[in-house]
């Protein structure tokens, strides 16, 4: 056991060094190293933050535009189903009017032809009269005194 | 172990063949002026060069993106440092904190040389290199472990001139803690307070390092089969002994500059 002096001066020398040594050239950026390190989580954990607000605002904007187009899409079909029964209903009208003419001529035409055909054998059948009633007659009265009886015969038939 | 060195030894040759230094001369005095211990002086370089160069190597490839695994220890460690340093001493760290982070990885490498074998080192310097002798524990050498507490010391006076200048320090050493009429009891109280700080720090060490190697020499004693559970046993404990003693005069040193640095004066005021 023995307590050296010129070792402690030598040993006290190069403890000098080493501490200048680690003071310049060590400490300095490693320190650096962990400062910028935890700014940089620092930044990433506020950037990360703000990310998530963004997406919070986005998204209930998102939810708002939806319901917006939800209620005018149903708009939309209810005008469009209410058109769709106008028009069914109009045409549906527009049917039946037409179906109405229809009839209606049919009816006319055959109340027309009724009548003409009425005329046409009221004629044949005068004419038949006058002609059965003439072959009975040449030989009793003569055509022309006996005219006026014809013909009232003819009217009434 | 000790069969081929004890074979031609007594064990109390052994034993002290083990406590001697490789010196430069034959001065055998407690107290020497012109003895140098080449062993000491040659390990705790050796072993603060290896800190030095593990440290600048991470300081070198330092990123603020993902560290290595060498750069995760050694920001550990500086962190570690650097909070100590945070949690006592009020003002700028850029010098304490290096101080602090020098003497707790030197002094905790100087402690590692313990748990290398005994004989390991001293055999291979006496077959292979001649050496007559040779300490691989440079914590249990007193004037390693005096080195440290007396640059310590330096700064305790360094920071105690710049908080409070020289005459208010001179005031204080005069005045404290008993006040003006009891000088000298005051000049008695803080000699002792001074001279305790470095001599605690470095007895404190050089005298757990100093057990623990006389303990580890004695082990060697005993026959090789009966080494292995207390060679096991004190090693184990010896693993805490190396990093608490690091840790203690890293955290005294820190305390003491603290408490330097704190300037009375401007508190009251």
């Amino acid at each position: 056991m023995q307590a050296s002096i010129p070792s402690i001066v030598g040993q006290m020398i190069v403890f000098a060094i080493f501490v200048w040594f680690t003071m310049k050239f060590v400490w300095p950026p490693i320190t650096k190293a962990l400062d910028e390190r935890q700014k940089r989580i620092a930044d990433g954990l506020a950037a990360a933050e703000k990310g998530q607000k963004a997406l919070t605002e986005a998204s209930s904007r998102s939810d708002e535009a939806l319901k917006a187009a939800r209620i005018t899409a149903q708009e939309i079909v209810a005008a469009a189903n209410k058109q769709a029964t106008q028009l069914v209903e109009q045409a549906r009208a527009e049917a039946e009017s037409e179906k109405k003419r229809i009839v209606e001529a049919g009816h006319a035409e055959v109340v027309r032809e009724l009548t003409q055909a009425k005329d046409a054998l009221r004629q044949q059948v005068g004419e038949l009269a006058i002609a059965g009633a003439s072959k009975i007659l040449k030989r009793e009265i003569n055509a022309g005194a006996h005219a006026e009886l014809i013909s009232e015969l003819a009217a009434k038939v | 172990m000790s069969a081929e060195s004890g074979a031609a030894k007594t064990p109390a040759e052994y034993v002290s063949h083990h406590l001697m230094h490789l010196t430069s001369n034959h001065d055998a005095g407690f107290v020497t002026m012109s003895n140098w211990h080449i062993d000491t002086l040659f390990f705790s370089t050796v072993l603060g060069l290896v800190f030095l160069t593990l440290f600048r190597l991470a300081a070198v490839r330092a990123t603020s993106g993902v560290p290595g695994k060498l750069q995760n220890f050694v920001e550990i460690i500086i962190e570690f440092v650097d909070n100590s340093v945070k949690d006592s001493f009020k003002g700028d760290r850029s010098f304490l904190a290096p101080f602090a982070l020098t003497i707790f990885c030197w002094v905790f490498l100087w402690n590692c040389m313990d748990l290398v074998p005994v004989d390991l080192l001293p055999l291979f310097g006496e077959h292979v290199l001649g050496l007559h002798a040779l300490r691989v524990v440079p914590s249990a050498d007193m004037s390693a472990t005096f080195a440290l507490s007396l640059s310590v010391f330096f700064f305790i006076f360094w920071y105690s001139f710049k908080s409070k200048g020289v005459v208010g320090f001179a005031k204080e050493f005069l005045t404290h803690p008993f006040g003006a009429k009891l000088l000298p009891f005051n000049i008695i109280l803080n000699t002792v307070e001074y001279l305790a700080k470095p001599l605690s720090l470095a007895l404190r060490l050089f005298g757990n390092l100093y057990a623990g190697e006389l303990i580890f020499i004695l082990i060697a004693l005993l026959p090789w089969w009966a080494q292995v559970i207390p060679g096991m046993g004190w090693m184990i404990f010896h693993i805490l002994v190396v990093t608490l003693q690091a840790f203690i005069f890293m955290t005294l040193t820190i305390v003491y500059l603290s408490m330097a640095n704190e300037n009375h004066d401007a508190e009251h005021h």
